[in-house]
């Protein structure tokens, strides 16, 4: 029996040392995209968030001859102002079609309405479909009604009214979210590059193993020999286990090392990411390496080809993310329910390691042992289906 | 020693087999002979075990296939219609990982390994990775693979499909070979010639039935035929008219 299994087991892992194919997904797919990827993304919202506070903000305003003051009060909050469109109309434009993002439109009566204390009007043109524009948009309404209220102010003060009247209430916004807890929203994606890095680890070897044994008319001759279907099944399950921890593992540190070189400390945030860390995060995601052999096993045997078994692993590789997109979208909190649910409970549990929030060991149990229950039955059904007369297509 | 008795099977609605019956001999060559779709790698598939019978017995040296399947293929070497072999491994690594498989023991499968290899003559590309080998090569080795554990009972399902004369001769040189070392042979072929050349009995398969199971002197005088081609379509004639 584990003569048969070990057998296979090196075979497979022989054979596809020297496949690139196999070897490229393993070694490549996973653990250098996924942290490439997430370190572009990474970077491209601390660009962007860095922007609202420090950069200069072009900001082109018609009529800016009618409110001198009002220009060099906007000046004085970092917004540059520059030459806009000929006319309102123009400006409307401009902004429908992307020429500016934000344009400000100052009438010719703004200083007569001023002096005469009545509401004097802006305009303030916006593409609301467009992000960038909003948050343009929205710094100019935030620097106006600055203005806005510095000049309410000041006519109470010359009225000899105290302007805090006008402030019945104040609003101190008080974020509590710890560093390492901003750093989990944005890092929550990362456990499903692990989940990710970890199938395409195994993807080829699934798929080589049957389809692409049945396909090369090599699994004839295989189950014409004397060991059962079953052995030669667990032998290839083992095999792809070791490429996908292999593939976990690289990914693990892979991330380890791109997360050094970020700047998160810029976004306020220190996510808990050291050695241990990856070693403990290894421990948890490797029950799933069992469950996500057989299941991409499970879906290659059914399947008449090579081509038609990665088109069906494909979306095997995409399953895990729904029960985190899921919960992720209704922004649910951890609860024992959800330890039964693999992908989604390793989700969740890293997100905690990160955050650096004490572990719950009942939940650490829970997604271990459902994680092998599923991977178990998996792993049974296959043998199920090995044993079918239709294996050979 | 394989027997084979009054066997069915089916697929879908497709009768395959409708009551094969045949016996192949140790010590003889045994051709299974019919036009293509007759059921010939059907009954084979039966023997090595990769299907199940519907209805029958077959036994390989008194083994039942059904009820004991993996002690029937323990005596069985095997080479399937158009075997494929794992391209990233060497014609030596192909070979010896069926041996392992089939249990022969580490200490003598090294030997066991090289023999076969002398035996086909295939040294000269055995320690070749096997992507890009020629059809003749690609048999070569599969046959080393089937034969390497040294079985009692050899099942050829079309070997000389894709072969040059040259390699078709050495093929029935060995399996020639196979005969005198007293081993029970089946072989399948559509090739009249090939047959008439190698074989002891003759079983003429048509539509899923033995249509003669002969001698090719028996088959030549049952069918009045004295050109074996001619008594070939006889024989086939024999079942379209039932």
């Amino acid at each position: 029996m584990t003569r048969t299994l070990v057998t296979v087991f090196l075979k497979e892992i022989v054979d596809n040392l020297r496949d690139r194919r196999s070897l490229a997904s393993a070694l490549i797919m996973g653990p250098i995209f996924g942290p490439i990827l997430f370190a572009f993304v990474i970077s491209l919202s601390i660009e962007r968030s860095l922007d609202d506070v420090e950069e200069t903000m072009e900001l082109p305003v018609v009529g800016q001859e009618y409110a001198p003051n009002l220009v060099r009060y906007l000046e004085s909050r970092n917004i540059e102002i520059t030459d806009g469109p000929a006319d309102p109309d123009a400006a409307a434009a401009a902004v429908r079609t992307g020429l500016h993002d934000v344009v400000l439109v100052i009438p010719e009566d703004f200083g007569a309405q001023l002096a005469a204390t009545r509401p004097a009007r802006v305009k303030l043109y916006s593409d609301g479909a467009n992000t960038q524009g909003g948050r343009e948009a929205r710094r100019a309404a935030r620097a106006l009604s600055a203005y806005n209220r510095e000049l309410a102010a000041i006519r109470l003060s010359a009225r000899g009214i105290n302007p805090l009247v006008l402030r019945p209430i104040n609003i101190d916004d008080i974020d509590v979210s710890t560093p390492s807890g901003r750093s989990a929203m944005l890092l929550g994606m990362m456990s499903y590059f692990f989940i990710f890095a970890l199938l395409m680890g195994g993807m080829y070897l699934a798929i080589d193993s049957t389809a692409g044994e049945r396909e090369r008319g090599s699994l004839e001759p295989l189950l014409s020999l004397p060991v059962t279907r079953t052995q030669l099944m667990l032998g290839k399950i083992a095999a792809t286990g070791v490429f996908m921890a292999f593939s976990l593992m690289l990914s693990l540190l892979s991330f380890y090392v791109v997360l050094k070189f970020m700047p998160l400390e810029k976004l306020g945030m220190t996510p808990n990411f050291d050695l241990a860390v990856v070693v403990a995060a290894f421990f948890l995601l490797a029950p799933f390496i069992l469950l996500g052999a057989s299941l991409m096993t499970l879906v290659a045997s059914f399947t008449k080809s090579y081509k038609e078994a990665q088109t069906w692993i494909s979306v095997v590789l995409i399953a895990p993310t729904l029960p985190i997109l899921i919960v992720s979208i209704l922004t649910l909190r951890p609860q024992l329910g959800f330890m039964f649910v693999p992908s989604l409970s390793q989700h969740l549990i890293l997100v905690d390691m990160v955050k650096n929030e004490p572990l719950n060991g009942l939940h650490i149990a829970i997604s271990v042992f459902s994680t092998l229950v599923f991977g178990a039955l998996l792993t049974w059904a296959c043998a199920r289906l090995y044993r079918r007369e239709g294996l050979l297509g | 020693m394989i027997k084979v008795d009054r066997i069915h099977k089916s697929f879908g609605n497709v009768q395959a087999l409708r009551g094969v019956s045949f016996a192949a001999p140790d010590g003889k060559i045994t051709g299974l002979l019919g036009p293509n779709g007759a059921g010939k790698s059907t009954i084979m598939r039966v023997l090595y075990t990769v299907l199940r019978p519907d209805k029958g017995y077959a036994s390989v040296d008194g083994i039942d296939v059904v009820a004991d399947s993996l002690a029937a293929r323990r005596r069985i070497g095997a080479l399937p219609h158009g075997a494929g072999l794992y391209p990233h491994l060497t014609a030596r690594e192909n070979i010896a990982y069926f041996a392992r498989l089939c249990g022969v023991e580490k200490g003598v499968l090294d030997d066991q390994v090289d023999n076969i290899i002398k035996l086909l003559e295939i040294g000269d590309f055995a320690d070749r990775r096997t992507k890009g080998f020629s059809q003749g090569q690609r048999t070569k080795v599969s046959l080393a693979r089937a034969l390497v554990h040294d079985p009692q009972n050899v099942i050829l399902d079309e070997p000389t499909n894709g072969l040059d004369v040259m390699a078709t001769r050495s093929l029935r040189d060995l399996i020639l070979k196979l005969k005198d070392a007293g081993r029970c042979v089946l072989f399948s072929s559509h090739v009249m010639q090939e047959v008439a050349a190698l074989c002891d009995d003759i079983c003429i398969i048509a539509d899923g039935v033995v249509a003669i199971d002969d001698s090719i002197d028996g088959i030549r005088e049952r069918t009045g035929c004295d050109d074996l081609e001619d008594a070939f379509v006889a024989a086939i004639h024999l079942v379209a008219a039932e």
